[in-house]
């Protein structure tokens, strides 16, 4: 057992030494055609139908739309952004795009496509979010149209989806050579190891002007941080902490994009302590934003206070608050609503003490910080949080009883997630408002926001929906974190854009058939 | 002898049935009792963003709501028919998947065995034939040393040296990260770390097990003879002295077949090495039964047909085994 202990040491020193050795950046010269990206996750299928990249950010698949960088639509196999009238949008294509296999892009594909995600046979993990969809009809080749069960202006943001050639589940194979129409087509794959794509020359969008393109993955931070610095690596994506050593460094640029994935403290409204608005208000006053973003987050976040986040058009900029602790407030709201301080420092109000257990999953390093910063800040209110590391498993069954240090967010709609989070009807539905946050005006104005398809009257909407969120204190919102990149080389075209929580829309990446070697 | 030699491979096959049933359903038992569910794997980030509804019906779809039983015995009947099911994490037929990275680690495994082999029979040699010298100390030394030291830990020190510090060798993967298809010089270089940490961290109980027998053998009569009739020291000990002392060696090789599966999930992992070993610790950490279900039973195969090549190799070497007969 002592020798477990040397090796112990004997490994923290290798570790350090290995951090403080930044090896030069570029003893490599710069590949004039290939580049390649270090990724921490593979995606595990590569078939949009089952999941792959439907919001975007596929290289080797187009959907009807595609976003800017500023989040708005345009059109990409459809030939214009569609109006949604009722229960029916309308897509008309591009004429004469063709698969990679040089098949051409008909609106049986699109159809199929659809259809298949919406098979439960095929097991879909997206199938939920397409749930609105009551059929897809071809009526000819280049019109393809939706039908919804319900009125849903989001659907044209579901329409990022990419688009398989007709047929593709049945037969073997496409998850080993996936076709698509895309600006990439995919060469091979090694799994675990990385993907090789090659610049489709007849895309109708233009040819890329990397001709090669290599998806290297490597899940440990280190590893990819030691590639980027040996300059197996043209760009990587890392923890904030990992790429502070390339700031300032020739030829190399760290890229901080803003994202909508936040991290906050969800409530359960039916217990006795934090279903009271005064617990909850005051834990949003005690709790230190700006010293979580500084320490926990290395600078590489913003504080949160709503689930919207801002520089996104469907932000409420009314709803926000002081990124520093207000302790004296917080110990005011708890006063009034009558939970005096007890003899052991923890307040009580009638019997009941001031005490709640936070939850979070055990193997995630950054929630568990938070918790017990949360846990810390309230602790000097007067309120006993006891943060508590568990698995999924095993916190699912307690979400209605106990808070839980929860992560989302998608900056594209406003209507994803939230409406599943804070609508009544999805009260102890699985993640779906586990707390029971019940609202008739909050179901309203979801409602409202998602079958209207005027956007100024959706704003308002969901104006209304951060306001009266943030004053019912569902959540605890702390921190919307920053995703980070660092990129070899000059380039133009790159355009970060606010990503989502889920890193299937490609981050800084979905864009690089646009991205061209600086004169 | 053939004979007798083709009796105990069939007897030992048919021992096989039994154990790799047992193993499988040990392995079924321990997935119902596993906390992780495999659907909320499957969906990964976005299983906090699913419907209960869409998540039933996957579990339903994979018949994880069926008893246990009748789950195991779907899938054994799937087996016989050579039907290894659709690995969950990876969307594509198992076969499909061993098929491609089995190839790799074979190529690894094979390699750092022989290695292993030829490295520490010579240290081993070295060492019982100077015994006491500081060359038998550093010897000895390092393979003490080698064994306490876990494979992963090897792996990372000689990545910082040999690929970060002195930049001789890359740090992981089958091929360069630019490289488009398999080049023989490419994969050589990238081979060079993860075979010589394979067979290095497997070595220590061979070098250590070679001199302490050649050093008993070195001891006996017919040693003592062969020198007193002035045969020349090379020809003593490695014809004599170390054929004697190899024997049980060979039997030894074969129980070490775990190890070395073991050793080469680990290797795998740190080496970014696309094998099958590296593949089990994914679909463990993926709940994604059907491919780790048939890793289990390579692994277990691996190991039964390991002891037999074994044990069948010892025939061929001892002429006392081959005369006694092996029942």
């Amino acid at each position: 057992m002592r020798s477990a202990l040397t090796r112990l040491a004997l490994a923290a020193t290798v570790g350090l030494s290995a951090a403080c050795s930044a090896a030069p950046a570029q003893d490599r010269p710069a590949r004039t055609d290939t580049f390649v990206a270090g990724l921490g996750s593979e995606p595990d299928s590569l078939n949009p139908v089952m999941g792959y990249a439907a919001d975007g950010g596929s290289l080797m698949f187009d959907g009807l739309v595609t976003r800017n960088a500023d989040l708005t639509l345009r059109p990409a196999l459809a030939t214009g952004v569609p109006e949604v009238k009722g229960k029916t949008v309308t897509f008309t294509l591009r004429t004469g795009v063709t698969f990679h296999d040089g098949n051409p892009l008909t609106s049986a594909d699109v159809a199929y496509t659809y259809r298949s995600v919406l098979d439960e046979k095929n097991n879909s993990g997206i199938r939920g979010d397409y749930a609105a969809i009551e059929s897809v009809d071809a009526p000819d080749p280049a019109t393809v149209v939706f039908h919804l069960k319900y009125p849903y202006a989001p659907i044209l943001q579901r329409a990022t989806l990419g688009i398989v050639p007709d047929g593709s589940l049945e037969r073997s194979g496409f998850e080993a050579k996936p076709v698509g129409s895309g600006p990439y087509r995919f060469v091979s794959r090694t799994p675990g190891d990385k993907i090789v794509m090659e610049a489709n020359p007849s895309y109708w969008g233009g040819a890329p002007a990397i001709k090669k393109l290599v998806l290297a993955f490597s899940s440990d931070d280190n590893v990819r941080t030691t590639r980027m610095a040996a300059g197996e690596f043209d760009a990587v994506e890392l923890p904030p902490k990992a790429a502070a050593r390339f700031e300032n460094t020739d030829g190399l640029t760290v890229h901080r994009v803003p994202s909508a994935d936040y991290r906050g403290v969800m409530f359960p409204m039916n217990e006795p302590v934090t279903g009271d608005l005064a617990i909850r208000k005051a834990v949003n006053l005690a709790v230190d934003r700006a010293a979580m973003v500084k320490t926990i987050l290395a600078g590489a976040g913003r504080p949160a206070f709503g689930p919207i986040p801002p520089d996104t058009t469907w932000h409420n900029p009314a709803v926000e608050g002081s990124p520093a602790a207000d302790q004296a407030q917080a110990v005011r709201v708890l006063e009034e609503a009558g939970w005096v301080a007890g003899a052991d420092g923890v307040r009580a109000k009638k019997g009941t003490a001031a005490r709640f257990t936070l939850m979070y999953p055990a193997g995630d390093s950054l929630r568990k910080e938070l918790a017990l910063a949360v846990a810390s800040d309230a602790k000097k209110v007067g309120l006993d949080i006891r943060p508590t590391g568990l698995d999924w498993d095993a916190i699912e069954p307690r979400m209605s009883k106990d808070a839980l240090m929860m992560g989302m967010g998608t900056p594209f709609d406003p209507d994803y997630t939230n409406f599943e989070t804070f609508h009544s009807s999805f009260a102890g539905q699985g993640f779906f408002n586990p707390g029971h946050y019940k609202s008739p005006e909050v179901d309203e104005l979801l409602e409202k926001g998602r079958e209207e398809t005027d956007p100024a009257a959706r704003k308002q909407a969901y104006d209304a929906v951060q306001r009266r969120i943030r004053e019912d204190e569902a959540w605890a919102y702390l921190v919307f974190l920053e995703h980070v990149y660092v990129v070899r080389g000059a380039w133009t075209g790159i355009a970060p854009s606010v990503e989502a929580h889920e890193h299937a829309a490609g981050g800084l990446f979905r864009n690089l058939a646009e991205w061209r070697p600086a004169a | 002898m053939i004979r007798a030699l083709a009796r105990m491979a069939v007897w030992r096959l048919v021992f096989a049935v039994p154990l790799l049933l047992a193993v499988t359903m040990g392995m079924f038992a321990l997935a119902k009792a596993s906390p992780f569910d495999p659907v909320r794997q499957y969906l990964g980030d976005r299983a906090l963003t699913t419907s209960p509804e869409v998540t039933e019906r996957i579990r339903a779809n994979w018949g994880l709501d069926r008893p246990l039983a009748e789950q195991y015995l779907t899938w054994l009947g799937n087996l016989v028919r050579g039907d290894l099911g659709d690995s969950r994490s990876l969307h594509r037929p198992v076969a499909e998947v061993i098929g491609d990275r089995l190839g790799w680690t074979l190529l690894a495994v094979g390699c750092a065995l022989v290695l292993m082999l030829a490295g520490s029979l010579v240290a081993g040699v070295l060492a019982a034939w100077r015994r006491g010298s500081w060359l038998d100390r550093v010897i000895t030394g390092t393979a003490y040393a080698n064994e306490a030291a876990p494979v992963f830990w090897t792996g990372l020190l000689v990545i910082w040296v040999f690929a970060v510090k002195l930049r001789w060798l890359p740090s992981g993967g089958l091929t360069d990260p630019a490289a488009t298809g398999v080049e023989p010089g490419d994969l050589l270089r990238h081979m060079v770390l993860p075979v010589v940490v394979l067979a290095f961290s497997q070595s220590s109980w061979l070098v250590l097990f070679v001199r302490e027998s050649l050093i008993g053998t070195l001891r006996e009569d017919f040693v003592v003879g062969a020198r007193a009739r002035g045969l020349r020291e090379s020809t003593v000990i490695l014809r004599h002295a170390l054929r004697a002392a190899l024997l049980p060696f060979i039997t030894l090789l074969g129980a070490r077949v775990p190890e070395l599966v073991t050793g080469a999930i680990l290797v795998e992992s740190v080496f970014s090495w696309p094998g099958v070993a590296s593949t089990s610790v994914q679909a463990a950490l993926s709940a994604d039964f059907p491919l780790l279900a048939a890793l289990t039973l390579l692994a277990t195969l691996a190991v039964v047909v390991g002891s037999l090549l074994a044990d069948t190799a010892y025939v061929f070497a001892d002429p006392r085994v081959r005369v006694l007969g092996v029942s």
